[in-house]
């Protein structure tokens, strides 16, 4: 095997450059027909690298510390040269990926990207989702204003409804008897560097994973069926430089809606940064309304509609865990929801109707008639998995395609 | 024996023991990190008793005292809020505070050594939200504790109504009264 005699031939021969290049851009083959959907993907990279820059600019001017922190925050907005901008894409940006990686998500369940042979490829997708909401969460408390340090006691006391052990976890958790200086200094290591570190590495076995066995579509059909004599998918285009323009589209468009909430709206009226969190933290002293962040809302609605402290965390929890096992739920064959049957078009409806209004409900206070409503929507949630198993054994599918179509 | 042969079991047994001797040792070498999160001995100390002055507390008022960083309340209850307690009874989830955390001798229906004064920690049992004192007693609330985070309701003894979130009483700190108006938080002389 000769190597052309150049720098590319001479770095190819040390490190596989070409080969990687080719293996994940120039000659990966993605089907032709990627819509509006297949934006996410990209767009949830693009946003993690701005959050990881932000993110080190930041550090360079907070001080994880409970006497100095608040202030320090107030500091980047006010004396630091572009301080303010910098902050607010790292605290929009935290939204941004939310609302990316639910659309991502609602793309994988419209056209069944997490089923075979995909299973493996929607793990991977769900620990980053989990690692994303423990990155949020402690990033949540650095800036140490009332909402970030009741939020976080909230949150860490979730883990005290463990029986007999919970209490003494909360308090390792903490490292203190309530959420205190050692509490925020241990959750600026792990947002800076722990779950950064993890997240990273996830995304990098999740897109191996779809390397390995190939994108999903909007149809649904497995392009490497039909190659032609060259082993080349007939429906497969490559993705640079196909893919990677197409992508820069998206990126444009992202970025405009992006730089409008960061100059004209960084506070999204108190859904992106609370409204209570401009306040310094008072462990004496818990605001009147207390809600997590938008992104949480959802599981936290389905927390407050179990009159049971166990019940409730175990309630929360399983709405996360029975995502991860939607690959085994779901037991059809066919992928997309343009060939599937009317009771899971029904369903999938049912299902992202319900996540809306829970995370709408879990943003207001509690009420009775609310409480009610937030019981019912948690039953049609866990409603989809169930439902999903059950109508998806013997559906009433449309004919699928042998190619995808244009 | 044959030179070129190769003893699999033998093989099998050194990577068993390899494995295990490794796992060990990465078992213990996991304990001091685990532990360094445990907490330290300055917020260990932080934890020491403290002493609240009482004299100038007005009936029906409450004042706020950190112990362990937490808020601690002492509320001085008048003789009304001291009748509401039995009326309430069968509205409370644990009336006799047989699963709540307190000290043996507050372990009554006033939760505390002199029925005037109430001393607890001002830390819902729920989610560890702090509750707010709402002393008035109107048609449908006896007066007590609210949560304002998932609605939690309890009576002027701190303890929980049935059908809220919050699964036991407020816990009540170990205290003593060091003098007629002097109470000293987190330590009651015992053990």
């Amino acid at each position: 095997m000769s190597k052309p005699n150049n720098l590319m031939g001479w770095i190819d021969a040390r490190f596989p450059l070409t080969k990687m290049w080719e293996e994940h851009l120039s000659k990966y083959y993605a089907p032709k027909n990627f819509n509006f959907w297949y934006f996410f993907g990209s767009l949830a990279l693009l946003v993690l690298v701005l959050q990881i820059v932000t993110g080190i600019f930041l550090t360079m001017h907070y001080k994880p510390d409970g006497a100095t922190a608040f202030a320090s925050v107030e500091y980047i907005m006010r004396d630091v040269d572009w301080g303010w901008l910098i902050r607010y894409m790292h605290s929009t940006g935290a939204s941004a990926f939310f609302i990316i990686v639910y659309l991502h998500m609602f793309r994988g369940l419209m056209y069944g990207s997490y089923q075979k042979p995909r299973e493996l490829i929607w793990l991977f997708g769900m620990f980053i989702f989990l690692a994303l909401m423990a990155e949020a969460f402690m990033g949540y408390l650095l800036p140490w204003g009332q909402m970030s340090y009741w939020g976080a006691q909230v949150i860490i006391s979730l883990f005290s409804a463990i029986p007999v052990i919970g209490d003494d976890i909360t308090l390792w958790i903490r490292g203190d008897f309530v959420i205190s200086d050692a509490t925020l200094n241990r959750f600026f290591a792990l947002h800076v560097i722990a779950v950064p570190l993890i997240l990273v590495m996830l995304v990098v076995m999740h897109i191996l994973a779809l390397h390995e066995v190939g994108s999903n579509n909007p149809d649904g059909v497995e392009i490497k069926k039909k190659k032609d004599e060259n082993g080349i998918p007939l429906d497969g285009i490559p993705f640079h430089p196909y893919y990677s323009v197409k992508d820069i589209v998206g990126v444009v468009g992202f970025l405009i809606l992006f730089s409008v909430v960061i100059f004209f709206m960084p506070e999204m009226n108190g859904y992106f940064l609370e409204h209570a969190n401009f306040e310094p933290a008072n462990p004496f002293k818990t605001p009147a309304h207390i809600a997590p962040v938008w992104y949480f809302t959802p599981f936290y609605a389905i927390l407050r509609a179990v009159p049971d402290k166990l019940m409730g965390v175990i309630g929360m929890f399983a709405a996360i865990i029975v995502l991860f096992l939607l690959p085994w739920f779901d037991r059809g064959k066919v992928h997309s929801i343009r060939y599937r049957s009317t009771a899971f078009k029904v369903l999938l409806t049912t299902f992202v109707i319900s996540f809306i209004a829970l995370g709408y409900l879990g943003a207001i206070p509690a009420t009775e008639t609310r409480t009610w409503f937030a019981r019912l929507f948690t039953f049609a949630y866990f409603g989809y998995f169930i439902g999903l198993w059950f109508i998806s054994k013997n559906e009433n599918t449309k004919p699928v395609p042998e190619r995808v179509t244009s | 024996m044959s030179s070129d042969g190769i003893d699999k079991s033998r093989r099998r047994f050194l990577t068993a023991a390899t494995s295990v001797v490794g796992g060990a040792g990465v078992v213990a070498v996991a304990v001091p990190f685990l532990s360094s999160w445990n907490p330290s001995a300055r917020a260990q100390s932080a934890g020491a008793p403290v002493q609240a002055d009482i004299s100038k507390l007005e009936a029906g008022a409450q004042i706020i005292v950190k112990w362990q960083g937490k808020p601690v309340w002492v509320v001085r209850r008048d003789e009304t809020s001291l009748g509401t307690l039995s009326k309430i009874t069968s509205q409370l989830r644990d009336p006799e505070s047989n699963e709540s955390i307190q000290p043996a001798y507050a372990k009554n229906e006033t939760r505390s050594i002199k029925p005037e004064y109430l001393v607890v920690v001002g830390i819902c049992t729920h989610l560890g939200c702090s509750p707010t004192y709402r002393p008035e007693i109107t048609a449908d609330w006896m007066g007590g504790f609210f949560c304002p985070c998932h609605g939690s309701k309890f009576d002027f003894s701190g303890r929980v109504y049935a059908g809220v979130p919050a699964p036991t009483n407020l816990d009540i700190p170990p205290h003593r009264f060091v003098a007629e108006h002097v109470v000293l938080i987190g330590d009651d002389g015992e053990a």
